[in-house]
């Protein structure tokens, strides 16, 4: 009963869609208010009954109802509770659920803070994202329905997948998809701006908040979704350039490279016309990435189960959304007209060498990531591209614009001197230097491209630095004064900057010191890795609620005083059968201690096992950390709720009717 | 006419998307296919004092099925395998791969088995000369003891009937 209320929600919620998408953009193109009223109630509605359906799976993943295919094949009786629950969007169709139940949170979220838009600019944005929702509705609906019986219904369930029993995956797909999803925002901002043909810098402003916090949710996702890597595929790897992860990083580069041109349209009307291709490529991207992963046109380790009918739903759903958006940016381009002019040194000019070198790496990885269609469809043979690639071409890129980062919170608007800038920052790129070369020394060896990321990483740090004492130079009061007194989008900027820095760092030197062991292990025996000892004290047998479990105990010391006692296990799940391991780590700011058991060698209870310590992996996350806190920081910047309280006393409606 | 590029890549890119929906990333083309079968000696499940080679099946068409205990989607290709052998169609050996746990012999007792023989490959060296990259995989192997055929994934009727029968019928078996 309560699957079927689930579908029957799906369906009303797949018709409000079609209310929400068409009413309002008829009524915006021929200034009917009434039918622009629509938009709201509308997308409302449509949430709240994506949102009953949501709950309706949930229901049935945490009741064990077996008689559900989707619950039978990926949840199972002995699962703990939060793991059935985490479940419902574990499959392909419960994580397309979960998709268009977080564009149904967007879409409420702007009809609730849109009021200050011109009653017109609101109804188209809410009307493309709801054409969005009904093209991701009509897809549950037709090709992977959630609610599908299975009769007669199973005894119990074939389990979730052990890899994604971990509470990093609990939330990093809906991070993650907050992050995808929330550019649609920007997506409908700047369709709607290109309906219009006002192609003023309101818009900017209008969508800078949401491409902000959208770009720090897929931030953290990504941090998430490494991390979890990390910890639970058992070999100390946190990113292996694969096409899945790179679907996910994909739109965030042009996230990254969307807000920063965001900043130089909005405060000066400058590259209109990129700004508004960059909010439909982020967003087209974010499609791409689902396609990827669920069409099976590339081999993916974590892609999930593929079938050709989804595959030419999406392809057909991505031509008509990303071909439609493209042929209407052509049309419409030469209505953008580019505000004042600026010098080849500006801020401006910094911004759009950031931009260039931006997308410069997304074509790189994108190239990387389709090659092996390409080659495959011309009949060139099978290939796989791998990391080698991607490191051996998106270091190169990205090292310019990191160098770049350093300068441009410095440079002035429309015209910046050099030669200002070169006195003021010589002794940051002085200590920058030294310190690229001389902190490898201190590590185990110089190493390049270590040295490299510390000079990148101490140039950037320094930078910030530098854009701080430079803000607060002429400002009046006390220090404390003068740091309260900077905007939030100053400090937010900063911290991510900031947080770039650390994470370079981190990659810098996890990248290049860390070291692993594989060793043969007997009872009482002990290996050294690094300065520390381990000692393995053999396994106990451990039973979870769900799996068998050998234990390990490896008890870590250094120079004999003992650091840590850690215990790795390798378990075997009982649906499944398959055979995991769950790496052991003990974490400090400056290093990890990981350990991973290997396999049972004999019956005396030797096994082999992988010993890692990896310098600076925590600065990685720490880094990213601070990027999320930026992005969100810098989006609840006081200005736009100054513009938001400005712009509701005349209530625009003028504007309509265009 | 710069402003139609991204409408022109595009368009570029879905042809390339819609021809790669007909194609399977996941197909490798075994380098074994027109080649000589490896030849290995392995002692069988349940019956260490004897022993299965290859050479032991010249003059028939005959698969190799590479599988484990431990294989979740062996045991969905379980069922179609036992009636392949109910028919006689063609005689399946099991290369039973990987099995730490010894378990082959106990699970096929249970569920019947569909082998005409069950040679077991402990540390998977016989699965490295044929280049097995995961189970299950199976390999029609003919008369002359060439490999004419490799299938990765579980047999189902569907891939049986569009992918070994036709094999068969040209092999004349």
């Amino acid at each position: 009963m309560i699957p079927e209320l689930g579908h029957f929600a799906l369906i009303i919620a797949l018709l409000l869609a079609l209310t929400q998408a068409i009413l309002p953009l008829y009524g915006a193109q021929r200034g009917n208010l009434t039918l622009m009223a629509v938009a709201r109630p509308a997308a409302q509605g449509q949430f709240v009954f994506v949102a009953l359906a949501f709950a309706c799976l949930a229901y049935s993943f945490v009741t064990n109802d077996f008689s559900v295919e989707n619950v039978a094949r990926n949840s199972f009786s002995q699962l703990p509770e939060v793991y059935r629950f985490t479940a419902t969007w574990g499959s392909h169709e419960g994580s397309l659920l979960l998709w268009v139940l977080i564009l149904g949170f967007w879409s409420t979220a702007v009809s609730v803070f849109s009021r200050h838009l011109p009653e017109d600019m609101a109804a188209r944005v809410i009307g493309v994202m709801g054409l969005i929702s009904v093209g991701f509705l009509a897809f549950l609906l037709t090709t992977s329905n959630p609610f599908e019986r299975l009769l007669p219904a199973a005894m119990d369930g074939n389990d979730m997948n052990p890899l994604l029993q971990d509470w990093g995956m609990i939330i990093h797909p809906p991070m993650l998809y907050m992050g995808y999803v929330g550019f649609a925002v920007a997506f409908a901002f700047a369709i709607a701006a290109l309906l219009s043909g006002k192609m003023d810098v309101a818009w900017a402003r209008w969508s800078r908040p949401w491409t902000t916090v959208a770009w720090a949710f897929l931030t953290l996702g990504i941090m998430l979704g490494a991390w979890w890597a990390y910890r639970e595929l058992g070999w100390g790897g946190w990113w292996f350039w694969d096409p899945t992860e790179n679907a996910s990083f994909m739109p965030w580069i042009a996230g990254t490279a969307l807000i920063h041109s965001l900043a130089a349209t909005e405060k000066r009307g400058a590259f209109k016309a990129w700004t508004v291709l960059l909010a439909l490529v982020a967003f087209s991207l974010s499609l791409l990435g689902t396609f990827l992963v669920r069409s099976g046109v590339l081999s993916s380790v974590h892609a999930f189960a593929t079938d050709p009918a989804r595959g030419a739903f999406i392809l057909g759903f991505l031509t008509v959304v990303i071909g439609g958006s493209l042929a209407l940016y052509a049309w419409r381009a030469p209505k953008m007209i580019t505000g004042s002019g600026f010098t080849w040194f500006s801020r401006e000019s910094l911004l759009l060498a950031n931009n260039v070198i931006l997308i410069a790496a997304l074509g790189a990885v994108l190239l990387g990531t389709l090659y092996p269609l390409f080659m495959d469809a011309m009949g060139l043979g099978k290939i796989s591209v791998g990391p080698p690639y991607f490191n051996a071409v998106f270091v190169p890129l990205m090292a310019p614009a990191l160098f770049l980062m350093g300068i441009g919170p410095l440079a002035r608007w429309k015209e910046a001197s050099l030669p200002d800038i070169v006195t003021r920052m010589k002794w940051a790129l002085g200590v920058a230097l030294a310190t690229g070369l001389l902190l490898p020394l201190t590590l185990d060896g110089f190493k390049p491209w270590a040295a490299l990321g510390f000079f990148l990483a101490a140039w950037i740090a320094l930078a910030v630095l530098a854009a701080l004492l430079d803000r607060i130079k002429y400002s009046q009061g006390k220090l404390p004064q003068k740091l309260a007194a900077l905007p939030r989008g100053f400090w937010g900027m900063l911290l991510a900057h900031f947080g770039m820095a650390v994470g370079i760092a981190g990659i810098a030197v996890v990248a290049n010191y860390s070291t692993e062991r594989d060793v043969r292990m007997e009872v009482n025996s002990y290996a050294e890795l690094a300065g520390y000892t381990f000692t393995f004290r053999g396994t106990t047998a451990h039973d979870g609620p769900n799996y068998r479990a050998a234990r390990g105990t490896l008890e870590v010391s250094k120079d004999g005083r003992p650091v840590a006692t850690l215990h790795p296990e390798k378990r075997v799940y009982n649906a499944s059968a398959m055979a995991m391991t769950e790496a052991s780590v003990h974490p400090n700011i400056f290093r990890d201690i990981y350990v991973a058991m290997g396999e049972q060698l004999d019956d005396q209870g030797a096994w082999t096992v992988r010993l890692f310590h990896k310098p600076f992996i925590n600065w990685l996350w720490f880094g990213a950390l601070f990027m999320v806190v930026g992005g969100f920081m810098a989006a609840s910047d006081k200005r736009y709720r100054i513009a938001l309280r400005r712009s509701e006393v005349p209530k625009n409606i003028a504007a309509q009717g265009a | 006419m710069k402003r139609w590029l991204p409408l022109v890549l595009f368009v570029i890119l879905v042809g390339f998307f819609a021809k790669g929906l007909f194609l399977n990333p996941r197909e490798v083309p075994s380098p074994f296919i027109g080649r000589t079968a490896p030849a290995f000696t392995l002692p069988l499940v349940g019956d260490a004092n004897a022993a299965f080679s290859p050479a032991e099946m010249e003059g028939h068409v005959w698969m190799l099925n590479v599988w484990a205990p431990w294989c979740v989607s062996c045991r969905q290709e379980h069922g179609f395998l036992m009636q392949l052998a109910q028919t006689k169609v063609i005689p399946i050996v099991g290369l039973n791969w990987k099995d730490k746990a010894r378990e082959a012999a106990s699970l096929l007792a249970r569920t019947g088995s569909p082998y005409v023989a069950v040679p077991e490959d402990l540390d998977g060296r016989v699965g490295i000369d044929y280049g097995v990259t995961g189970t299950p995989e199976t390999y029609l192997i003919d008369q002359a003891g060439i490999v004419r055929l490799k299938h990765i994934g579980p047999i189902s009727p569907e891939v049986w009937q569009t992918k070994f029968e036709p094999k068969l019928k040209e092999l004349g078996a």
